[in-house]
């Protein structure tokens, strides 16, 4: 069944079309990859699915619900997740603050409860607490908990970032560009990362990457984007192979020489 | 039991000062009066500024608004209520009587914030900035223009309802209120939302909600203050309530420090003293107070204690760390 539907897309900036047409399925517990060279329009598509742009057209059914017209933190709520790609952190917060704000949404206790200090604001704000604690610890960040975010060496900022998402209790997280920036070892560290919290959240992930050897090693499925076209649809080594994509690719690397 | 001490500290303190205000230096008193008055205004928009990051520079006019709602108030149907409640003590009905007038004054701010923050708190960026500067001016305008609030010539025959245990009494309400919502979950994701508010809305948190309930707040504790300014001096008028009353206040929690409650109320001493300690130099404030926020902002934008709390055990962790080195 799928989980995710996206029906003939499009998005456009003044005369640019970032995303056109574009239609793609995404099935419970599935991980998919999407690649494409800069600027085709990748972190644009998840920029519509978390209702951050509003499509020009086309619809995005998550669940049965169409999405299209909701607002970011509505659609939150019903359990989509995401990262960026250049991290958001509450940088001047403390790494536990960050996961606590990611839970506000299951807070329970009103703004009297917390004027008055009440027994329920008490039983709360330590919910929380521990429940932020407790994903800090499976993500290996426990220790580091009353640090400053922005503290904090650049791997971890990017694993915080995602423990963070993950905090908001999604069932569908968008990752976008997770090993930006990170070495080989790094990197396969995220994969099995990635492979871990899917396995114990029941997860299905949409993962944006360059990074070779972490789509080829843990997507089953890649659709590639050019020019905010879906130009190929498959399994990794269908796609690393499929002609128009090496051309899209190879296209981008000449013009990346040139400027 | 934390709690039980915050409430009797504050106990003790209105009684404190009750009995003291007996017998302190009249100049004094008024200083202190100013100090707390001021002390509600830095506080409050702080919640705006400093909390929720979302700049506002027309807290005077929300002032204005509380103040000459409750004034109106206690002018025009204060001695018809009293007359109702003279089965009670009269201090008892008159105490009552104003506690009311200051919270309608109040809750008549926060509606203006309603107004004016829904339409401009929805869109990202300094629409604040524009609408609360152009506010602040209406306002002023509007009450030139209200003859029943005197218009140009100011509102004469305000009973004198405010003392210092009533100031702080408000004061100690405005940092408490604020301190416990900055202390939830509420309050963290208002602090979200300066600190990202893309990052903010992608958590689930509904930052337009978020945004104008912190700047209504901030508007009802503005209209407290209106109130009780204007039922200490018992004569309003417009001239009060300029702009550069506004970034008088804005200049306290430059200051004092962004986002932090401690820090407004050190900023609103300063504030407060220093006028009177230059009381030569009058015509020099404008100047002096924005050269002071330019050189902050280059300088020092986190305020001069930053946004910390200070704190009994803060100093003393200071001290040590000065004295081992
Ligand atoms: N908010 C925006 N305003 C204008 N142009 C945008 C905006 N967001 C994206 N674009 C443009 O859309 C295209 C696709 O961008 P993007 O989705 O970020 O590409 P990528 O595949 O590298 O993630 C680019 O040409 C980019 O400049
Ligand atoms: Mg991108």
């Amino acid at each position: 069944m799928a989980v995710l539907e996206v029906k003939n897309l499009s998005c456009a900036f003044g005369g640019l079309m970032a995303v056109s047409d574009l239609s793609f399925e995404v099935e419970k517990n599935e991980i998919l990859g999407i690649i494409g060279p800069n600027g085709a329009g990748k972190t644009t598509v998840f920029n519509l699915i978390t209702g951050f742009y509003l499509p020009i057209k086309g619809s995005i059914i998550f669940n049965g619900k169409n999405l299209v017209g909701m607002k970011p933190y509505q659609i939150t709520k019903l359990g989509i997740a995401r990262t960026f790609q250049n991290p958001r952190l509450f940088k001047k917060l403390t790494v536990l603050e960050n996961v606590m704000i990611a839970m506000h949404k299951v807070y329970e206790a009103s703004l009297f409860d917390a004027l008055f200090s009440n027994r329920k604001y008490i039983q709360q704000e330590s919910i929380q607490r521990d429940k932020a604690e407790e994903y800090l610890y499976f993500f290996g960040l426990y220790k580091r908990k009353d640090e400053i975010a922005e503290n904090l060496p650049y791997g971890e900022q990017r694993k915080l970032e995602i423990a963070r998402a993950m905090a908001t209790n999604p069932s569908l997280l968008l990752l976008d560009e997770p090993a930006a920036g990170m070495n080989l070892n790094e990197s396969l560290e995220l994969v099995n990362l990635i492979a871990t919290i899917r396995e114990k959240f029941n997860l299905t992930i949409l993962i944006i990457e360059h990074h070779m050897e972490v789509v080829m090693n843990i997507c089953e499925r890649i659709i590639v984007l050019d020019f905010g076209m879906k130009i190929a649809e498959g399994k990794p080594e269908e796609v690393k192979n499929n002609p128009r994509v090496i051309e899209a690719y190879l296209g981008k690397e000449v013009k990346g020489v040139i400027h | 039991m934390r709690r039980n001490l915050l409430t009797l500290t504050i106990l003790i303190l209105i009684l404190f000062l009750s009995v003291l205000s007996k017998n302190l230096d009249p100049y004094i008193y008024q200083i202190l009066v100013f100090f707390g008055i001021n002390s509600i205004l830095a506080v409050s928009l702080n919640l705006i500024n400093g909390f929720t990051g979302q700049f506002s520079i027309g807290h005077a006019g929300f002032m204005a608004a509380g103040g000459y709602f409750s004034a109106a108030l206690s002018v025009y149907q204060g001695e018809k209520l009293l007359n109702i409640l003279s089965f009670l003590p009269k201090d008892l009905a008159q105490g009552a009587i104003f506690l009311v007038f200051l919270i309608l004054g109040g809750l008549f701010s926060a509606i203006l914030g309603l107004i004016i923050g829904i339409p401009t708190l929805r869109l990202k960026g300094d629409y604040l900035a524009i609408a609360t500067l152009g506010f602040g001016e209406i306002i002023r305008v509007a009450i030139l223009n209200l003859d029943v609030v005197g218009g140009p010539r100011g509102f004469p025959g305000i009973p004198k309802l405010t003392d210092i245990t009533w100031v702080t009494f408000w004061a100690f309400i405005a940092v408490v209120v604020i301190y416990r919502i900055i202390n939830s979950s509420h309050g963290r994701a208002i602090i979200s939302i300066r600190e990202d508010e893309t990052a903010s809305e992608s958590m689930g948190i509904n930052t337009t909600y978020y945004k104008v309930l912190a700047f209504s707040i901030g508007a009802f504790f503005a209209g407290i203050a209106g109130g009780l300014f204007a039922h200490y001096l018992m004569m309003l008028h417009p001239s009060s309530f300029t702009f550069m009353r506004s970034v008088e206040i804005l200049l306290m929690i430059v200051l004092g420090g962004l986002g932090s409650i401690t820090g407004s109320i050190f900023g609103a001493f300063i504030l407060t003293v220093l006028p009177e300690a230059l009381r030569g130099f009058a015509h020099l404030r404008l100047i002096i107070y924005s050269l002071t926020l330019i050189i902050m902002m280059l300088v020092r934008p986190s305020g001069l204690i930053g946004n910390r709390e200070i704190s009994f055990y803060r100093i003393f962790k200071f001290l040590r760390r000065k004295g081992i080195n």
